[in-house]
């Protein structure tokens, strides 16, 4: 089950990052994942919100150069080698992982990460075929 | 004051003997660009339909002005008054848009030039026997070949290293103990700011004299120069559509440099009336080809403002000075010696789809040497929010510009409204360069 990811192009201006969260925070959009992609003279910021389709609108009419992004956020047992244990199983499957990042916060014993992958309808196909339980959109916004 | 001379009686020669010369040739120039499209109708509208016409110097008057606009919508071959078997060599520079000024030089036109380029040399006290190292790019542009052949006429020893790596040039300097070298000035000082890195330092050079060219420098430039590196340093000035280095030249009095009359007309116009101006007085330069056929160019504006001096010089030469270039009257952009239209610029990346309409160029020194960036806005329906598209974007920009400039700038991503915006005339160029 795929989320929806917000990617934001932010060139390299003091103060920039900043205004995207407080246009977001004035408008009650909760951040819950956040990772920045950040070269010598520009970023890319991605974001998980709450309320997508709402950020999305408010951040174009503002002036920012937004775009969805398809990702998987997928729980990952909070132990030693948890983490391993999945990365093995994509190895294993050659499926590639683009980025990832890690949520805020957890909302259940698990981890949780937001994973890019270069094919997502594949990586999906391999997560379900292992049992490995992904987020919906709707456990996002009930966040 | 030792005045060595390549050809005295030419260089020494009455104003009058000159003048002859000079209507002589220009008879004969007539005649080669009456065999060309763009000349042909040029002329033969003001009524010059023979070289015959031409009967006394002021009659150069009667020739419209030929600007590189007329050079763009004549190419390739407009201006060409030889067979294509005739061409010994091409060479070309920046246009204001995509399409390079071509110039054409037969077998006779090669040889011309460089016995300009002999005599210029000869006039600074360099000799057969210095060690010449050319950092001028060699390649289309006329820099670095026009001086490569006239070093080798008078007989030095010619290094032909070309632009660039600066390691190597130290290197090479001081293993062949070079002691003269061709350079912009910027570039001389960048260097002099890399002596020492890997233990070679001025102790270790052999170098007495530098010519300097390919980008307009100050007075204040030059002594800097010349006294950083204990050398004597000679302005040089040139274009490709007048043949390149060798229209003018300092000698050793350095007191500015020698227009070689014999082979060129010099005049100085009002850029805006298109008036002549007296001897003197500060304009645009404008200059006749008296010495090459292939590609002939008569009364040619340069954009370069400048002025000449009205008598000789205590060297002798009779020729008359030129000053040193005060100004454009265009916007040309000169980068580390190379010249750049921000017309290319603008026709390159708003071909670009993921680039927005506004954009800016902006120059500034990077240490010694100048550093372009171009700063694009992007286009927010294409950005996918994918890093690695961004990064090929830019990338893409740069070697679009490469391929029209010839230099890689910089280039910066903007979000759409992050540049001024465009009314009217739009501050298209920032030029934060220090003026000394």
């Amino acid at each position: 089950m795929k989320i929806t990811q917000i990617s934001i192009f932010l060139e390299n201006r003091k103060g920039r990052l900043y205004d995207v969260c407080s246009l977001l925070g004035q408008n009650d959009i909760n951040i819950r994942a956040l990772t920045i992609a950040e070269t010598e003279s520009f970023g890319v910021l991605r974001i998980v919100v709450d309320k997508s389709d709402q950020a999305i609108r408010l951040l174009r009419d503002n002036h920012f150069v937004a775009n969805f992004t398809e990702v998987v956020a997928i729980e990952v047992p909070d132990q030693p080698g948890g983490l391993a244990s999945i990365l093995k199983i994509f190895a294993d499957n050659d499926v590639n992982i683009e980025y990832m990042y890690g949520f805020v916060e957890k909302f259940s014993d698990k981890a949780l990460l937001v994973m890019r992958f270069e094919d997502t309808d594949f990586a999906q196909q391999i997560l379900a075929k292992h049992n490995i339980h992904v987020v919906a959109e709707k456990d996002i916004q009930g966040l | 004051m030792d005045t060595p001379f390549w050809n005295r009686e030419i260089e020494t020669a009455e104003r009058s003997r000159i003048e002859q010369i000079q209507l002589q040739r220009l008879k004969t120039i007539v005649g080669w660009a009456l065999r060309t499209p763009f000349y042909r109708k040029r002329l033969t509208q003001v009524g010059i339909n023979a070289p015959q016409d031409i009967r006394r110097l002021q009659d150069l008057q009667r020739i419209p002005y030929t600007t590189k606009d007329d050079l763009r919508l004549n190419f390739p071959k407009g201006l060409l008054a030889v067979d294509m078997k005739e061409v010994l060599r091409i060479h070309s520079s920046s246009g204001t848009t995509g399409i390079p000024t071509v110039i054409y030089f037969a077998r006779d036109d090669v040889d011309n030039w460089t016995d300009l380029l002999a005599r210029s040399i000869t006039g600074t006290g360099a000799v057969p026997g210095d060690v010449f190292q050319n950092m001028m790019t060699y390649g289309m542009f006329t820099g670095g070949l026009g001086l490569h052949y006239g070093a080798e006429r008078v007989g030095m020893t010619v290094i032909p290293i070309g632009g660039g790596n600066t390691k190597r040039q130290i290197q090479t300097m001081k293993d062949f103990q070079t002691t003269v070298v061709h350079v912009t000035p910027s570039y001389l000082l960048h260097i002099h700011s890399r002596l020492g890195e890997d233990g070679i330092g001025r102790p270790d050079l052999a170098l007495r004299k530098a010519f300097i060219g390919a980008e307009p420098h100050s007075e204040n430039t030059r002594r800097k120069l010349e006294e950083l590196l204990q050398i004597e340093a000679y302005n040089s000035y040139g274009l490709s559509e007048l043949n390149g280095p060798g229209v003018a030249f300092e000698c050793v009095c350095q007191k500015d440099m020698h227009v070689w009359e014999d082979a060129y007309i010099a005049e100085v116009i009002n850029p805006h009336t298109g008036a002549v101006l007296k001897e003197g007085e500060e304009g645009e330069l404008v200059l006749t080809n008296l010495v090459r056929r292939a590609t002939p160019m008569l009364r040619y504006r340069t954009r370069d403002l400048a002025f000449l001096y009205p008598q000789g010089c205590d060297c002798g030469r009779t020729h008359r000075r030129l000053s040193r270039i005060l100004g454009r009257t265009d916007d040309m952009l000169i980068i580390n010696g190379v010249n750049v239209f921000p017309s290319q610029i603008e026709e390159k990346i708003m071909r670009i789809p993921e680039v927005a309409t506004n954009y800016q160029i902006h120059v500034d020194k990077n240490g010694a040497l100048d550093r372009l960036t171009v700063k694009v806005e992007i286009y927010p329906k294409l950005f996918l929010g994918e890093v690695a598209k961004l990064e090929a974007l830019k990338q893409k920009i740069v070697d679009e510009l490469r391929a029209s400039i010839v230099i890689s700038p910089l280039v910066e991503l903007h979000e759409p409204g992050a540049l001024p915006v465009s009314e009217g005339k739009a501050k298209r160029v920032v030029d934060d360069r220090p003026k000394d």
